[in-house]
């Protein structure tokens, strides 16, 4: 049973994440993490700014509980069923995020430069760490889905409107590395 | 009952998504890189069993276990907002290096900086909401 305890391989993880998209269709649900998201702010009260969070949020009411689920689940994986959670990255990615000041790659799960306590007082860390959340907001309810529900549940239904998400995901992704993170790291 | 479902589809989604590394901020920037096989072998996976159980579910017209059909509705045809939309979710992503799964799972992990990154994706969410009628999609 050590393996559990081990990083699990793409083999494992990714039919798994397929048996839970389909476990969700098969009770009736659909996939789709980032419309909590759209949920979340008609609770706070976005619908008396905006028509486009006035819709019945109960019905999403089950999502949430998988949200809180992701949360517990989160909690489980990194305190009973992680030994060491360093990533075991390509030397070569290690070697480039080194010399941008990314020290912790190779012996940690997240970076210190923005995801230690620490970042929270530093104001180069906080304004990335928004700027970051914001697009991937905006950009999520945009386009019609995240992760999840584009490149997951949208590509294995063979939806077009899917792999065109896809594809803007990895052109701004591309984007991101190669060209803004050499301006700001 | 049906609550403990959902609780239990998500706790193991969770352990999933932190298990496999797609939630560490590392393996998004190796993937932009071309380091590593390991998160195209993740979504590659997952979206090739997904097309043989989804094309499945279809052709036996495979019910749900309430008995419903199982559907999955087409998105509207366009390509402005999936391109535009897609490129600035695929921005803050590798900035972040999260996605609105492994925020969730970064937060129970006890990464507290996130927490900044999810309520800016909650506002940019608003901010889609109220801007949506002046943009192209």
């Amino acid at each position: 049973m050590n393996w559990i305890y081990d990083p699990w391989p793409w083999y494992i993880s990714g039919p798994l994440i397929t048996l839970i998209m389909v476990t969700l269709l098969m009770i009736g649900k659909r996939f789709g993490m980032s419309s909590n998201l759209r949920t979340l702010c008609t609770i706070c009260g976005a619908d008396k700014a905006a028509d486009f969070f006035k819709f019945d949020w109960k019905a999403q009411r089950w999502n949430l509980i998988v949200v809180i689920g992701v949360i517990i689940g989160g909690f489980i994986a990194n305190n009973f069923l992680s030994n060491d959670t360093s990533v075991d990255l390509n030397p070569k990615v290690i070697t480039d995020l080194q010399a941008k000041g990314f020290e912790s790659a190779g012996t940690a799960y997240m970076p210190d430069m923005l995801f230690s306590n620490g970042a929270l007082t530093d104001p180069k860390a906080l304004t990335l760490l928004i700027i970051g959340g914001l697009l991937v907001g905006f950009g999520a309810r945009y386009a019609g889905g995240c992760t999840s529900g584009h490149a997951i549940s949208g590509l294995s239904d063979l939806q077009i409107p899917s792999l065109i998400a896809v594809i803007g995901f990895f052109i701004g992704g591309l984007v991101m590395i190669h060209f803004i993170f050499p301006l700001i790291f | 009952m049906r609550s403990i479902i959902y609780l239990v589809i998500g706790i193991f989604f969770g352990i999933v998504l932190f298990k496999s590394e797609a939630a560490s901020w590392f393996r998004i920037y190796e993937m932009f890189k071309f380091g590593s096989f390991h998160m195209y072998g993740i979504i590659g996976s997952a979206v090739t069993l997904g097309i043989i159980l989804v094309q499945l579910i279809k052709k036996y017209n495979i019910k749900s276990v309430y008995g419903e059909p199982v559907v999955i509705p087409p998105k509207a045809r366009s390509i402005k907002r999936y391109l535009f939309g897609g490129i600035l979710f695929g921005l803050g992503w590798a900035l972040a290096g999260a996605c609105p799964g492994p925020m969730f799972v970064l937060l129970g992990a006890g990464y507290l900086p996130i927490f900044i990154v999810i309520v800016s994706a909650i506002f940019g969410t608003f901010l889609y909401g109220a801007l949506k009628d002046k943009l192209p999609h």
